[in-house]
């Protein structure tokens, strides 16, 4: 070590000291100004209940059981004349209560029908705990926040069900081609013996 | 009867400046303090970056009740607010700001000036006394071992001002006053400035008031208004250090341009960098300790200030 100049120590300190004042802070003016929060923050369960088949998995698989379902079945009568009447999950209630939910999101990874995703918003504290359980109109309300999925990266794979509806579209468009040739092949041949 | 006027008016104007100097000395450090830890400081206050904290600190501390403890001595402990406070508004008198600008003309001004601030100290003494709180008395034994310490380098340092400029008198040295002497006395003004922090006990002095260790020393049995007028004090004493500071090692009044009618803008100027440094002392450094704080006053401030009175006379026989 180069032999210390004396004081140098004292005049780091005054450096460090001026240069953070002309920093900019750190400080979080919540109130006055919203966080930036990441992509993806877990600040509230929302439920998209036209996708819910009331199957429970996202009830069963909460640790802290805080999940409440009910439903009822319905009979839906025959579709074709002859055919079997079926019965139907209907969802009678659906509610998260948010004073004992730990935000794990296994509800949501569990969901096998893309009924529950994560909302970014954190506002909804209350004066009273029971007001933290949060109805289906509520759930499905929180459900215009959420955010769209982020954008694939560039030479992804496509996503499974675009690739099925594409698939199906070009297997239609090749059966009509093939039904066209067919067409014009047949015709000539029809006209050849006259 | 013009006269009488004219020193009303003169009084008046330096309780005004006693009452506002040490409140925006107050915010700048608040708001300095935080940015220079990455914050923002106080934000709410008035609407505008929380310019008005300290007029809801006052109106805070005035709403507070006023408490004497039962075995303290409630004269002494009730008086000790005042003492301290009132030496610095004397003081102020006495600080030329510009030329014919100055409260009352004391011809013994430097002498004055230095009696007068070891008065302030007097009030944390018997606020530490009369408290009856083992805290308070080490707090105001303590003021007691740094007054005796710092007092000696600052009186030295303030003398040989006076000998560079053959007078006691702050009007006459500031009249005396040339650049040079700012290199010429420079040691001489840091001493000064720093002897001057540790009798006001700011920090890295703050030994008396280290409130991780004695609560808050001699002022720890304090509440409400009372409390207010010592924190009030020290803000106070921050001014006019550095406006002693000012006049006596800066050149006052004088400045590279704008001589005429603009004297107070650089003395004001003057005062207020000073002050920031003050500020910036305080974030920067850490308390020192007790035998510390003794070991830099004899062993170092003292030579130093010798050595600067020394240097005076030299310079002085040279130039007759």
């Amino acid at each position: 070590m180069s032999p210390k100049i004396p004081g140098s120590g004292l005049a780091k300190g005054l450096a460090v000291t001026l240069r953070t004042m002309t920093r900019k802070t750190v400080t979080a003016q919540y109130p006055d100004a919203q966080p930036e929060l990441p992509p993806r923050s877990r600040g509230v369960i929302a439920l998209f209940e036209e996708n819910c088949t009331v199957c429970m998995l996202c009830a069963r698989e909460c640790p802290d059981w805080c999940i409440y379902i009910d439903s009822h079945k319905e009979t839906v009568p025959a579709a074709a004349p002859g055919g079997r009447e079926r019965s139907r999950n209907v969802l009678d209630r659906f509610a998260i209560d948010f004073s004992l939910c730990m935000y794990c999101g296994i509800c949501i990874e569990v969901c096998p029908f893309d009924a529950l995703f994560w909302s970014p918003e954190f506002e909804y504290a209350e004066t009273d705990i029971l007001e933290l359980t949060h109805e289906r109109d509520k759930l499905r309300a929180w459900m215009w926040t959420v955010p769209e999925p982020p954008a694939l990266d560039p030479g992804a794979e496509e996503p499974k069900e675009i690739a099925a509806a594409r698939k199906a579209a070009e297997k239609a468009a090749a059966a009509a081609a093939q039904a066209a040739a067919d067409a014009q092949a047949d015709a000539p041949q029809q006209e050849g013996p006259q | 009867m013009t006269d009488a006027l004219d020193v009303a008016v003169r009084l008046l104007l330096v309780f005004v400046a006693f009452l506002v100097l040490p409140l925006v000395v107050g915010q700048t450090e608040h708001k300095v303090m935080a940015h220079m830890q990455g914050r923002l400081g106080p934000m709410y206050a008035g609407g505008f970056h929380g310019w008005a904290q300290l007029v809801a600190d006052g109106v805070k501390f005035a709403q507070k009740e006023d408490v004497v403890p039962k075995d303290a001595d409630r004269r002494v402990f009730q008086l000790a607010p005042a003492v301290a406070l009132l030496p610095y508004l004397l003081v102020l008198v006495a600080i030329p700001v510009a030329p014919g600008s100055v409260g009352a003309v004391v011809d013994a001004g430097i002498f004055f000036a230095l009696a007068v601030m070891g008065v302030g100290v007097l009030g944390s003494l018997m606020a530490g006394w009369a408290s009856a709180n083992k805290f308070s008395l080490l707090g105001g034994l303590r003021t007691a071992a740094q007054l005796l310490a710092y007092e000696l380098p600052m009186l030295l340092a303030a003398a040989s001002v006076a000998m560079a400029a053959g007078t006691v008198s702050l009007t006459g040295v500031l009249d005396a006053f040339a650049w040079w002497w700012v290199p010429w006395q420079i040691v001489g003004a840091l001493v000064f400035f720093v002897a001057g922090l540790a009798e006001l006990q700011r920090p890295p002095f703050d030994m008396p008031v280290a409130d991780s260790e004695i609560i808050f020393g001699a002022y720890t049995e304090y509440t409400g208004l009372r409390f207010a007028l010592f924190l009030l004090a020290e803000y106070a004493g921050i001014v006019v250090l550095c406006a002693l500071t000012t006049v006596l090692f800066l050149g006052g009044w004088h400045g590279p341009w704008g001589d005429d009618g603009l004297g107070w803008l650089w003395t004001l100027l003057k005062t207020a960098v000073l002050a920031f440094v003050v500020i910036w002392l305080r974030v920067s450094y850490p308390r020192l300790r007790e035998d510390q704080l003794q070991k830099l006053a004899w062993t170092v401030l003292v030579p130093l200030a010798l050595a600067q009175i020394a240097l005076t006379g030299i310079v002085k026989v040279a130039i007759n």
